[in-house]
């Protein structure tokens, strides 16, 4: 199947596509575009293999997925099945200038509705980088 | 791993053994810095990366220790340092997907076996140093300058 290409969506209209509220990040729904997400319980796989101002889908709710996001660069978070954080989550989120997301649809649904939108996956983007300066992980390498 | 030139910066975080709401402060502060130094946001991001899933391991595994940081105009280097328990085999430990970390860790997105694996990934050098009763040093370089350049 090839692969769509990649189109930019504005953060509100990702909440309205899956129906969302907004947590955390009000002021960035409207100036914030989306080209990537990803879908991901597993942190590590986040911190490897997730682009740069990628979208983070994911069904943890911990404090760990904020940092996560800060640390790898990424530019928001979607909790999905109707998971809902903590305040230290909160917190944190709103300390660090993370946008929070919250949808009941469960992972597959939500992620399926945001690559129908337009919305492009990391590989797609690591096929679109290869023979440029990127790697597959995303990371520049010397 | 010998480095001559004259240290840019070098900062001592410490991270303390199942802090877990404090897991994530020093790499935080790592990308901070290294944006404040003007190094490039791909090079903090990486260096950031490898600093956190460090950080993880010594709240998850160790006993206690620090991250130091170093900077110089050559390249980032990142020490994590702790007081044990040390790691029988180093090599298996460095193997994707192999893990001693419990359900509480695992439930937060970590201890599936991919820190270590992804500190060498984000580095140009890695060097790891264990003993069982001493303790493990695990150093992450990643070049500002490319050879040559």
């Amino acid at each position: 199947m090839p692969l769509m290409e990649a189109k930019p969506v504005k953060l509100e209209d990702i909440a309205k596509l899956i129906d969302a509220d907004v947590l955390s990040g009000e002021d960035k729904l409207s100036t914030l575009d989306v080209c990537t997400a990803c879908g991901a319980d597993l942190m590590s796989d986040v911190l490897a293999f997730c682009h740069e101002r990628t979208l983070l889908l994911t069904g943890l709710a911990s404090p760990q997925v904020v940092r996560s996001a800060e640390v790898a660069g990424l530019s928001g978070i979607v909790f999905v099945r109707g998971k809902k954080p903590g305040e230290d989550v909160l917190e944190l989120a709103e300390m660090l200038g993370i946008p929070l997301l919250a949808t009941d649809f469960p992972m597959f649904e939500a992620c399926g509705m945001l690559y129908a939108a337009g919305i492009g996956g990391t590989y797609q983007l690591s096929q679109t980088d290869r023979g440029s300066t990127g790697n597959a992980s995303g990371e520049t390498r010397p | 791993m010998t480095c001559t030139d004259e240290p840019v910066l070098e900062m001592e975080f410490a991270v303390a053994r199942h802090d877990f709401a404090a897991a994530g402060e020093a790499a935080s502060r790592v990308k901070q810095v290294l944006r404040q130094l003007g190094i490039a946001s791909h090079l903090a991001r990486r260096a950031a990366v490898a600093a956190y899933e460090a950080e993880m391991n010594l709240v998850i595994h160790s006993h206690g220790g620090k991250i130091v940081l170093r900077v110089d105009s050559e390249r980032i280097t990142l020490a994590a340092r702790d007081s044990g328990p040390g790691i029988p085999d180093t090599e298996l430990a460095m193997r994707e997907g192999y893990s001693t970390a419990s359900d509480e860790v695992r439930e937060m997105g970590f201890g599936a076996g991919m820190g270590l694996p992804n500190i060498r990934r984000c580095s140009d050098c890695f060097e790891i140093d264990s003993t069982v009763g001493r303790g493990t040093t695990v150093t992450a370089v990643v070049n500002i300058a490319r050879p040559g350049s």
